[in-house]
């Protein structure tokens, strides 16, 4: 398969008077289409990668490809920024406009689209997201999920290959993050790739493949199976595992015989019925 | 509380009112507070006002959100009424006291003066109530646009309003919550002299201001990452267009307004 | 054991008379009793926030009593600040009201307003920095300078330090880490364990309410629906979903387990307390042969 995204040997601080680096030596690459989350306790560097992928911070050694594109071609600026769309923690910090659908055509307007086809891109955008009914209302009376909605159909109306959303349900309820998630894997099954990175073990266990950060690097990469089986490595990293793993290392200690690949409640379910019935 | 303030809000509707062109609107409101001053008479004042109420049921703008607007303003009504009562000069005087003297002439000037106030605010709040912020700052760009020719920031100016009005409730919002938060911790924000009040509002505004430049911060990347790079080359979702329906609008305004200022002419001009 | 907190007829209305008037609470009555750990849960908009702000007088009630420690709140007479200083309230994100130059100081803004005396105020400064685990290095240096979980932990000590006798936290955890999220939340139920104080959280996350909370108290639709123990809440499971809550992944395990026919209890909502049954479980089964085990 083709590639999304690629870091090579990935390096960055945030003050070149410091030795201090954000990110030493990253390297890790994203197939199109992929759906990647990447986890890590906070300062291990993650947001800052996510930074990487759309020019918003350029390497200070090492490089960033976004398909062919190096993110330090001047030229590539706003090719890059519309291919790799990003989705911010804080809801209410990313929506300009004060109206929806006002808000959604921000990026096609910058990017000089004709009137026309903002239209329909923005009611595309809009009816991916699910937001659509809501295309009248004022962001501030929308609820955390909705106004996170608007911000994804704001970035889709780009019409971008691929999302980057650094952190997009950490200030989300049950329901909101809910709501964005069924958005993720509606945008998945329409091809798009995407990079989550998230503190929600229970997200990264419906990613393709998860990848770890500490201290600026990279120190796990797997399947949500592979990465969830390693419970005391994860902990040293400041992480946890999803509660159904938690429970399968705690029956495994009791000699039961708990298969490692079980990271979610139905895997759970299906397992304990398969022992106990 | 802060919850309410309702000058400068918009409500809905599907009125001639609310779909007219808001470049037209916004003129016939300027137009209408010119017309308003300079016809000078009571008859013509008279009209205006109609004239606004005949609107304001077209618009279907509910009247106890007229009164809700105008509450606000009655303590400058009744401090320039009464200046208008005591210092303005007639022939005769109706009562006299100490040094005042109050005379007719006064009093029908006072009271066309806060009617004409009324009128100004009430008049204003129908074009907030009927035009969305955003289509609002649409037409102000739109009508200054021939200013960027000579190098005046339109479109820059035109973002910040925009900025400001998506804004506005959430830091209302967080100015509560922090204030909120503070009051939690026994801060006393509504007692005791004038220097502690100011002193008491410290623990509210670092907050509010250290929030507001992070987000200014956080918007500013996030704008970045969604290709913002100044007004140079951007086009528009919404177009404005000067339809059939505003011609006629424009029609009615100009007949409407002529007629009022004629009547200087046929009535005796106050003041 | 007695009432810290009695709440009768509780209602309140946002915007009364307005197109947009809503009923936040509607009719609310329960009482919290001294020294209990009551997990609130409830869905954005079901009431719990406006709930919690009564405590803290920041609201008044459309109508109904809120009587704290015995004392009606809005009785005549009664000084609405001194209730304050029982009740600590902690919002969400509360690093977003940090604004002295030390932490130090901003811990000391609650006492402060106290009017406590300076010996009296260091000393819970301190011992407040050390409930949250705050190192002392970090008092003297600017809340500003510290990582998110710092400045929250600075906010908490902030309230603890007015010692008050019920602590309300409203998402302590939301937005950290899952190291910051399990440490913040086993101190404060350290820091009740070792003054008995009572305390009120509010959190979204089943698996925390369980792990910490005695009593679950469920809001829905400005009404209370439910509230007892942890067991018995989470017993009625099925019914918290009915109401679009989740509940913890265990419970779900055992919800999904008695699904399909095994007959299982289903107050089952910790980690240990699922192994024991599930233990239970099997050693029964190989008592009896485990013939049935095809696989």
């Amino acid at each position: 398969m083709e590639q999304m995204l690629r870091a090579q040997n990935v390096r960055f601080r945030y003050d070149p008077e410091q030795p201090v680096w954000a990110l030493d030596g990253v390297t890790m690459d994203v197939k199109k289409g992929e759906f990647v989350a990447v986890l890590g306790a906070n300062g291990c560097g993650k947001s800052t990668l996510a930074k990487h992928f759309n020019a918003i911070l350029l390497p200070e050694e090492g490089t960033v490809l976004v398909e062919d594109m190096d993110t330090r071609t001047e030229e590539k600026l706003y090719d890059i920024r519309q291919k790799v769309g990003m989705v911010f923690q804080n809801p209410d910090n990313q929506i300009v406009a004060t109206v929806v659908e006002e808000d959604v055509a921000f990026a096609p307007e910058n990017l000089g689209v004709p009137t026309e086809e903002i239209r329909t891109r923005v009611d595309e955008a809009m009816k991916m997201a699910g937001i659509y009914e809501k295309r009248k209302a004022a962001p501030h009376k929308l609820s955390g999920g909705q106004k996170q909605r608007v911000a994804i159909a704001g970035v889709l109306a780009m019409r971008p290959d691929c999302i980057v959303l650094d952190e997009a349900t950490a200030m989300l309820d049950p329901k909101g993050r809910r709501q964005v998630m069924q958005t993720i894997d509606k945008l998945r099954a329409a091809g798009v790739t995407i990079v989550s990175i998230t503190h929600y073990m229970e997200e990264a266990a419906r990613a393709d493949r998860v990848l770890v950060m500490s201290g600026g690097r990279i120190v796990m990469e797997g399947t949500p199976q592979e990465i969830f089986a390693q419970t005391g490595r994860l902990h040293s990293y400041h992480l946890d595992v999803p509660q159904a793993a938690e429970l399968r290392d705690a029956l495994e200690a009791e000699g039961l015989p708990a298969p490692k690949q079980i990271i979610t409640p139905d895997a759970a379910a299906d397992w304990l019925f398969e022992l106990l019935k | 509380m802060l919850r309410d303030i309702t000058i400068g809000q918009h409500f809905p509707g599907d009125s001639i009112v609310h779909n007219c062109d808001p470049r037209l609107k916004l003129v016939a409101t300027i137009g209408y507070v010119v017309v308003l001053y300079a016809c000078g008479n009571a008859v013509g004042v008279a009209l205006s006002i109609l004239l606004l109420l005949a609107l304001y049921a077209i618009a279907k703008v509910p009247v106890k959100l007229i009164l809700k607007s105008l509450k606000p303003i009655v303590p400058i009504i009744a401090f320039t009424g009464i200046i208008n009562l005591l210092f303005y000069p007639g022939e005769t005087p109706l009562v006299s006291f100490w040094i005042f003297n109050i005379y007719p002439e006064g009093i029908t000037f006072a009271v066309l003066m806060a009617v004409r106030i009324l009128a100004l605010i009430a008049g204003t709040s129908l074009l907030t109530y009927t035009t969305s912020p955003t289509v609002l700052t649409d037409a102000i760009e739109n009508l200054l646009r021939p200013l960027s020719k000579i190098h005046v920031p339109v479109h820059e100016f035109a973002i910040i309003m925009t900025i400001a009005l998506r804004f506005i409730p959430t830091l209302v919002d967080e100015t509560e919550k922090i204030m909120n938060a503070q009051k939690a911790r026994g801060a006393q924000l509504d007692t005791g002299k004038l220097g502690q009040r100011l002193k008491a509002l410290v623990p509210i505004l670092i907050p509010l201001f250290i929030s507001a430049f992070r987000r200014a911060d956080e918007l500013a990347m996030a704008m970045e990452c969604r290709c913002y790079r100044g007004g140079a080359g951007r086009t528009q979702l919404k177009v404005l267009k000067f339809g059939k329906n505003d011609f006629l609008c424009l029609g009615f305004c100009v007949v409407t307004f002529g007629i009022i200022l004629a009547t200087r002419w046929v009535f005796p001009v106050i003041g | 054991m007695s009432d810290i907190i009695r709440v009768e007829h509780l209602s309140y209305v946002y915007n009364p008379g307005m197109p947009d008037e809503t009923k936040a609470l509607d009719d609310v009555s329960f009482a919290i009793q001294e020294g209990d750990f009551v997990g609130v849960i409830g869905s954005t908009g079901s009431g719990k926030s406006t709930l919690i702000s009564h405590f803290n007088g920041l609201n008044r009630p459309t109508s109904g009593k809120i009587f704290v420690d015995g004392r009606d709140m809005w009785a005549q007479g009664e000084d609405l600040r001194s209730f304050r200083f029982l009740v600590g309230l902690v919002f969400q994100y509360p690093e977003y009201q940090l604004f002295e130059e030390t932490c130090a100081k901003d811990i000391a803004f609650g006492p402060k307003n106290m009017g406590l005396d300076d010996a009296e105020i260091t000393r819970r400064v301190k011992e407040a920095a050390e409930f949250t685990g705050l190192d002392a290095a970090l008092l003297e240096r600017s809340p500003f300078e510290l990582s998110g979980g710092q400045k929250r932990r600075v906010a908490i000590a902030g309230v603890m330090a007015m010692e008050p006798r019920i602590l309300v936290l409203d998402e302590p955890a939301a937005g950290l880490d899952p190291e910051g999220r399990d440490t913040i939340l086993s101190q404060i139920k350290a820091y009740h364990e070792k003054t008995g104080v009572t305390v009120v959280l509010v959190s979204h996350s089943m698996e925390d309410i369980a792990k910490y909370a005695n009593r679950v108290l469920v809001m829905h639709h400005a009404k209370v629906a439910m509230y007892d123990t942890v067991e018995n809440v989470f017993a009625r499971a099925p019914e918290l979903l009915e109401l679009g809550l989740s509940v913890p992944q265990v419970t779900q395990i055992f919800l999904k387990l008695r699904q399909k026919g095994l007959d299982i209890p289903i107050d089952v909502y910790t980690v240990p307390y699922a192994v024991k049954v599930i233990r239970r479980l099997w050693q029964e089964k190989q008592r009896k042969g485990g013939g049935s085990n095809a696989s």
